[in-house]
């Protein structure tokens, strides 16, 4: 019988959404799936950790931050000695990909990252799907079956495995060592909108143009009720803060609606809003690749399309 | 101070595709190669580094052939000292662990007081390369960097975290950081550097010892479109895209 080890997200103490995920990635290829949690009060979270799916919980009581990846690395290398699963699982994120191929390194491990599905063949090996090349591309690859694999499974690609399991709990002691990376300052970004909240979302991209734009979308979002989300351009050319990021290194979002302005659709961005349940893309470049994951699409020049919905409000 | 940064060629690829005859590759005719974006955030990155410190080298690395040299060459024109490919065969260029043990090599012969490279590569973004090659050299990594400072054996500089949330951090160096993108402007090189970089030698290294490779990219396919969404394009103007959007808007709000 096959056996996971899913490796949870901790962000500020608790089980970031991507942990349930995961969960679920993992019980669709059957057997035990055992999750580990590690933090600094592993205690605090096993009813969270409680999914359904989940065989056992292993906690690993880390004195470090969550953002400790040298930590993470230390624990999850005990964790897979302990535990000898046939793969791991956790989430495509910062804090994952910072130990992910070290740990591939130190266990000689297959590792691969940003993973939209998964399934065994019939030889028994684990078979990765990735989506690359702007997502035109799917390739699949396939892992070695005579080592574990490890898996990093993209967010919100993955439906949450529910609440109100009852695995068994145990505990692991690891030796963690001295942090190399030392932290010295967190700083949050200011700015007051939550987007993994919202409902509907109007997304600007460099089609914007310059930061007095962003400004007339911020209105006409404001006024229809909708979130104000950027990609990675605008927040780097300092037109909007951080917190309104959508995409690998920002935020994660799956609204109901998702209105993209002039908005390409890179690879990081792709991956932080493909999951929204309905996609309008308005871009003056017919070739853009974010119209292949669009349910309504207009080529039309986003400054006209802002006038109109301004005189709708 | 000595800075090297590994660098490597981005792909592109156009609306229509085809694949390779065993199906593992895009075919080379539908693909646009480009210097990946974050490597030049990892270049502009380490000359500034150079130039604060007074002093040192910047030498850019990749692993691979004709992509790798390409990649080299472009880089090379915003100013870099020298370049060197690594490559043997045996190197799987779809593995980020081969990779890092290419580019290893080239770390032990040049040892460096720090190592660059950039996040992810934008066409298939794994965002190991970094993480694996600092393991293999057993010296601390700081992924998604930007504003790195030295000041004698101690690097400070920011890592990014999702929504914005940024950890500001010290690490002894030797060190590997990967770099984000966007965290600066790459300069354009002069003509003279430029015209450097089209005749500069580049030196090969090979790797000796290889990793098993445990994973291996069996199959590519063109994504289905939209994972299951069929696109609806909306024709008549402006106007019409708005009331779309509008009454879209509202279908969800009521």
């Amino acid at each position: 019988m096959t056996r996971s080890l899913v490796l949870a997200e901790v962000v500020d103490g608790v089980l970031a959404p991507v942990t349930a995920q995961a969960v679920t990635a993992a019980a669709s290829l059957g057997g035990d799936v055992v999750l580990a949690v590690i933090t600094q009060e592993p205690q605090d979270l096993l009813e969270a950790a409680s999914l359904v799916g989940v065989t056992e919980i292993v906690t690993v009581a880390a004195p470090g931050s969550d953002r400790d990846h040298e930590q993470a690395l230390a624990a999850a290398a005990a964790l897979v000695a302990d535990i000898e699963p046939d793969q791991v699982l956790a989430g495509f994120t910062i804090r994952s990909s910072s130990y992910a191929a070290a740990l591939g390194h130190l266990l000689d491990l297959g590792v691969v990252t940003d993973v939209i599905a998964l399934r065994r063949d019939d030889s028994g090996s684990l078979v990765a799907t990735r989506s690359i090349y702007d997502g035109r591309v799917h390739a699949e690859v396939e892992l070695d079956a005579s080592r574990p694999g490890l898996v990093l499974v993209r967010p919100s690609t993955w439906e949450a495995a529910e609440p109100g399991g009852s695995p068994s709990v145990r505990s692991l002691a690891v030796d963690i060592p001295e942090p190399r990376v030392r932290s010295v300052e967190l700083v949050r970004p200011s700015g007051d909108v939550d987007l993994t909240r919202a409902d509907v979302i109007f997304s600007v991209g460099r089609g914007v143009g310059g930061p007095e734009n962003v400004a007339v979308f911020a209105d006409v979002a404001a006024k229809f009720g909708a979130a104000l989300g950027a990609s990675r351009p605008i927040v780097d050319a300092g037109w909007l803060p951080a917190s309104h990021q959508v995409g690998q290194t920002g935020t994660t979002v799956k609204p109901r609606l998702y209105v993209a302005f002039g908005i390409s659709g890179a690879l990081h961005h792709l991956a932080g809003m493909q999951n929204s349940q309905t996609i309008v893309v308005v871009n003056s470049d017919k070739n853009a690749p974010l119209f292949g994951h669009a349910d309504v699409g207009a080529v039309e020049d986003i400054h006209d399309v802002v006038e109109q919905l301004n005189l709708l409000v | 101070m000595k800075v090297l940064v590994c660098v490597t060629q981005s792909l592109e690829v156009s609306t229509y595709l085809e694949f390779t005859a065993d199906g593992r590759d895009v075919d080379p005719a539908f693909v646009t190669a480009l210097v990946n974006e974050a490597d030049l955030c990892a270049v502009e990155e380490a000359l500034v580094l150079v130039e604060h410190a007074g002093g040192g080298e910047v030498v850019l690395v990749s692993a691979g052939e004709g992509q790798a040299e390409e990649a080299l060459r472009s880089a090379l024109s915003l100013g870099p000292d020298r370049a060197v490919r690594a490559w043997a065969d045996g190197v799987v260029l779809s593995d980020p662990r081969s990779v890092a043990a290419a580019l290893m090599a080239v770390v032990e012969s040049e040892s460096p007081d720090l190592v660059l490279t950039g996040v992810q590569s934008s066409d298939t973004g794994a965002q190991s390369v970094g993480p694996a090659l600092a393991a293999m050299w057993g010296v601390a990594c700081v992924p998604v960097g930007r504003r790195l400072s030295a000041s004698g054996s101690t690097l400070a500089l920011e890592r990014e975290f999702e929504g914005g949330i940024v950890e500001r951090v010290e690490v002894d160096l030797p060190a590997v950081v990967t770099v984000q993108v966007g965290a600066n402007t790459p300069r354009y090189g002069s003509f003279k550097d430029k015209m450097r970089a089209k005749k500069a030698d580049i030196d090969r290294v090979e790797p000796s010892s290889l990793p098993p490779s445990r994973s291996t990219v069996a199959r590519l396919g063109v994504a289905p479109t939209g994972a299951g969404r069929s696109l609806e394009l909306i024709e008549g103007g402006p106007a019409a895209v708005a009331a779309r959007i509008a009454d879209l808007v509202r279908e969800v709000q009521s």
